[in-house]
């Protein structure tokens, strides 16, 4: 019992990922989050600018649903199942301390120099965070799905445009760690 | 009742992706660094028992509840879309250290600085709705 208030290791979470998958397959639904933002700006009446959020939204709620669980998940294993702290690898945490003065990781779930409540107050960093939900939002509804949609789902499906998306998000990846991590930190 | 459904495997996914730490900035950070075979060890194996189960619900024609055919469509062929996209995504995915399941999930545990994540991704969103014809596809 005592096991599942640690880390729990790939080998059991992934998996557990995959049961996701298919509990809403057999629910009749693909596992996708993204979709979700293209169904919150229908809701908002995006539709008036543009065709593109011109749908049905009542046919996407299970999938807010979905999500709104996840905000309750996320409350219970900080609350109950101290998801707290993220230990990573030494080498790359002392790296993290010496080239970016982040010197959070093994003592906080996200780093508290990006994400803490007494950074808000301070323009650039909200920037970062603003231009980097940007970026997610319109990279995944351009590539038709994120990391659920085509690294999970699509490629279980064995469907090459999910490999292209998610070889372009590991390019992404890389792009933003090795190349401008330096220059925006 | 089925709407209770969604909300519980809801539950269990945020849980999974908060005690798994593949939420965490940390995690994501340390993936495209390849300090630690954790992330590819969860995606990889969540996309092996993926396939294989595909191809037992094919191979057998088992059907969804309610004996609907399982949503497992295919995607329209292209690769700009896939690729931009995707290059497009995956900045901001090491940038915020989360996708989108992880956004929804890091708001429930209790980070509002992840809500101007949120925020932007729905910026982002809005854009591609507007630009989508001038781009390629």
């Amino acid at each position: 019992m005592e096991s599942i208030y640690q880390t729990w290791p790939w080998y059991v979470s992934g998996p557990l990922i995959s049961l996701v998958m298919f509990l809403l397959l057999f629910m009749g639904k693909q596992f996708g989050v993204s979709s979700n933002l293209k169904t919150m700006c229908a809701i908002g009446g995006a539709g008036k600018f543009a065709d593109y959020f011109k749908i049905d939204w009542k046919a996407e709620r299970w999938n807010l649903l979905f999500v709104f669980g996840g905000m309750i998940g996320g409350f219970i294993a900080t609350h109950f199942l101290s998801a707290d702290k993220v230990v990573i690898n030494e080498k790359i945490a002392q790296e993290l301390a010496d080239d970016y003065h982040i010197e959070s990781a093994g003592q906080a779930f996200l780093p508290t120099e990006i994400f803490s409540n007494s950074v808000l107050s301070d323009p650039y960093h909200i920037a970062i965070l603003l231009v980097a939900g940007i970026l997610i939002g319109f990279g995944t509804r351009y590539a038709g799905g994120c990391t659920s949609g085509h690294s999970i789902s699509g490629l279980s499906n064995l469907q090459l445009p999910s490999l292209i998306a998610t070889i372009g998000f590991f390019i992404g990846g890389l792009m933003m760690i090795h190349f401008l991590f330096p220059i925006i930190f | 009742m089925r709407s209770l459904a969604y909300v519980v495997i809801g539950i269990f996914f945020g849980i999974v992706m908060m005690k798994s730490e593949a939420a965490s900035w940390f995690r994501i950070y340390e993936m495209f660094k390849f300090g630690s075979f954790h992330m590819y060890g969860i995606i990889g194996s969540a996309v092996v028992l993926g396939v294989m189960g595909i191809q037992i619900i094919k191979r057998k024609g088992i059907k969804a509840f309610g004996h609907v055919e399982m949503e497992l469509q295919p995607k329209i062929k292209s690769v700009p879309r896939y690729l931009f996209g995707g290059i497009i995504f995956g900045l901001g995915w090491a940038l915020a250290g989360a996708c989108p399941g992880p956004i929804f999930v890091l708001i429930g545990a209790g980070f509002p600085s992840v809500l101007i994540v949120l925020a932007g991704a729905l910026i982002g969103t809005f854009f591609y709705g507007l630009l989508r014809k001038y781009l390629p596809h």
